[in-house]
């Protein structure tokens, strides 16, 4: 029985401390259990501060119009198509740590994977509201739906991006809700029968959906998981490589390009990280979760961020050297002049990008800067300002000067209604993160329990004398097992 | 739903759990359900329980949805109401794919969940009991279940021989009811004589 739980030595252990199931309950439920800290409510007070502006700033995009952007007649996708790419990017981590390294069966991410998907939630949420309301007539949101109508019938194009876009973020925003909703219900109902509370034991009783535990159910929730994962692994890939259709399939210079797919998905699972390790850094101090969330777990995100920064670097390479190479005059204006000049209107920004996305990740080879957490965090928020800069430097720096030059536009900046917006995104992203690590187990209690015995560091730690057991020995006594 | 008798034993290590499973049902015993607070590898095919067949379920689902969206656009865009776009063919199937591929996604999703949901009949207010609260914690819990055969007594010591703690005689409604965690008071959906 216990060799079946057996894993290696060199595995560094992912629960810390001397733990038993209950210590681990005791551990996870302890923050929703208890009032909130002083942190907490100045970090949500600014938040709904934040989002309140935003809220004011759409309202006055929406009675006075799109003008109220200082989008013109070339840039039409300023920051607002800008602010939407780059947090769908960041909903991409939640679902690849809990899709594909469920697949991959990579035991680390039990301790991440919850607030990771809950971050991909919330992510998505905030992406979802920059195309609605850059519709202008937003109350007409509806016609991107495909239903009988009075124009005809007349139906939506269904050959293009912007639609795939539609269905691809619908689907993906449901998808990660139901596989993080169905996730929780163990651990709601591990909170239900916790409670002391009157109104806490209502809540969680309501939201845990009447589980018990049951060998069916969890041979059940077994299945379910593993089917989401298989299907959400394709989806992930899928939404970042839809977006970066909106582009690719145009014929823009600069965006006509076919390495955008690949290139869109690993920095979106670049910049997905990023903001995990920013927020995980922050959350398992303020919680005290180090223990669960280990210097382990931030050193394996880091090796993806260096691995993902590093495909993003050879994609840029990749796009300078086709635009030289394949010796479109357009295509070589858009990257030679409007980018890489540093002295053209937008070369700035794309040196911004170069620094932050490619050189400075290259810090993370070093295994002391891997298990540094200031340079850590410091690390995820330039990363989060430089894949934010590699999304304004596609669209921006491709359409405000293209073809014809009588169309260039002046220099393109936001008003304060378009940072608002931007702003009041950060107000929502956070206000519902707060929510989220006051009433929510930020960890997935049941998934912790799972591997303890194999990973935890009190049952490692018995585990040497297996590690010093002859081969022969372990084959006899395997042998007479069965 | 009736309410009914069980002997229930709690144990605290899953190493003792398994065989005691195995025990208990070759004893002849009528395993109601092994509660644990998470998802042991094995203890399904311990307890004689079939396989789910919830992938076949996704799957049908899933194709489903293909179909739904590759018929639907066809219908849309080469039947009903014919655009040109670009010039392209109005039967342009190869556009179609990012479509047809998220609406595949999304059904097999959407429906695997309900049926998980109805399978397990889990919905937003409903009530069930599963003997032990710390068995969502740090306990599994078994609860064999008292037949006309069944002598109580003999259970009991049966089940604290394979190594369960605290095994008590308890009667309890099997099945759910609408109703609220915060009112433990009303253990059954009507008063029964018998119960207490």
């Amino acid at each position: 029985m216990s060799l079946l739980r057996y894993e290696s030595q060199v595995r560094p252990a992912l629960v810390h401390g001397d733990k038993s199931y209950h210590q681990i309950t005791e551990d996870i439920c302890r923050p929703v259990e208890t009032k909130p800290s002083r942190l907490w409510w100045i970090g949500f007070i600014i938040s709904v501060a934040l989002l309140i502006f935003g809220i004011i700033s759409v309202t006055t995009e929406v009675i006075y119009g799109v003008g109220q952007w200082n989008l013109n007649k070339t840039v039409g996708w300023g920051w607002d198509i800008t602010n939407f790419v780059w947090w769908v990017g960041i909903g991409h981590a939640g679902t690849l740590i809990s899709a594909i390294l469920l697949l991959f069966r990579q035991g680390w991410r039990t301790g991440v994977n919850r607030a990771a998907e809950a971050m991909t939630i919330f992510a998505v949420m905030c992406a979802g509201q920059f195309p609605v309301w850059h519709m202008g007539r937003v109350w007409d949101a509806f016609f991107v739906l495909p239903y009988p109508n009075t124009r005809g019938p007349l139906w939506v194009n269904f050959n293009s991006p912007l639609l795939w876009d539609v269905f691809a973020i619908s689907t993906y925003f449901t998808v990660s809700l139901l596989f993080w909703y169905s996730g929780l219900l163990p651990d709601l109902a591990t909170l239900r029968d916790r409670a002391k509370l009157k109104w806490r034991k209502m809540f969680y009783g309501v939201a845990s959906f009447g589980w018990t535990g049951s060998t069916k159910h969890w041979q059940r929730h077994e299945a379910l998981s593993l089917v989401l994962a298989g299907l959400s692994t394709p989806l992930v890939l899928s939404v970042h490589t839809i977006v970066s259709f909106d582009f690719a399939t145009s014929v823009v210079p600069g965006w006509h390009t076919t390495i955008f797919p690949p290139y869109f998905v690993a920095g979106a699972i670049f910049s997905g990280f990023a903001m995990v390790q920013t927020l995980l850094v922050v959350t398992r101090k303020v919680l005290g979760l180090q223990e669960y969330i280990t210097i382990e777990h931030v050193e394996v995100m880091n090796k993806v961020i260096v691995l993902t920064g590093s495909i993003v670097g050879i994609a840029y390479l990749t796009e300078l050297f086709i635009s030289w190479y394949g010796a479109s005059p357009y295509e070589n204006f858009a990257f030679m002049q409007n980018r890489v000049n540093l002295f053209s209107p937008y070369g700035w920004s794309y040196w911004i990008m170069m620094f932050c996305n490619v050189a400075s990740p290259q810090v993370f080879w070093s295994r002391k800067m891997r298990r540094n957490l200031t340079v850590t965090f410091f690390m995820s928020i330039l990363i989060n300002i430089g894949m934010w800069f590699e999304r304004f430097v596609i669209i921006v720096t491709s359409i405000y000067r293209d073809y014809l030059p009588s169309a260039w536009s002046t220099y393109y900046t936001p008003t304060i209604w378009e940072v608002g917006f931007y702003l009041g995104t950060f107000g929502l992203f956070f206000t519902c993160f707060f929510l989220f690590a006051k009433y929510f187990p930020v960890i997935a209690v049941a998934e912790i329990k799972h591997i303890l015995k194999r990973s935890g560091d009190n049952f490692k730690e018995k585990m040497d004398v297996i590690e010093n057991e002859s081969t022969e020995q372990f084959a006899e006594e395997q042998l007479h097992e069965h | 739903m009736g309410v009914k008798k069980f002997v229930v034993g709690n144990f605290y290590d899953e190493a003792v759990l398994f065989p005691a499973v195995k025990k208990t049902r070759r004893a002849g015993y009528k395993i109601h359900d092994v509660f644990t607070p998470f998802p042991i590898h094995g203890l399904d095919k311990a307890m004689g329980l079939r396989d789910t067949s919830l992938h076949t379920a996704g799957f049908i689902y899933g194709i489903s949805g293909t179909t739904l969206a590759v018929g639907f656009i066809t219908w849309a865009l080469s039947i009903d109401w014919q655009l040109n776009f670009g010039g392209k063919p109005y039967f342009a199937l190869p556009a179609w794919i990012p479509i047809a591929f998220e609406l595949t996604v999304l059904f097999a999703a959407v429906g695997m969940v309900l049926t998980f949901c109805y399978l397990c009949q889990l919905a937003p207010f409903v009530k069930k009991d599963h003997f032990n609260p710390r068995s969502t914690d740090d306990t599994f819990v078994m609860a064999v279940e008292c037949t006309e055969k069944t002598n109580e007594t003999e259970a009991i010591s049966f089940l604290q021989s394979v190594g369960a703690q605290d095994v008590q005689v308890m009667y309890r409604e099997t099945g759910w009811w609408i109703g609220r965690y915060d009112r433990d008071t009303i253990r059954f959906s009507k008063k029964v004589e018998a119960a207490n």
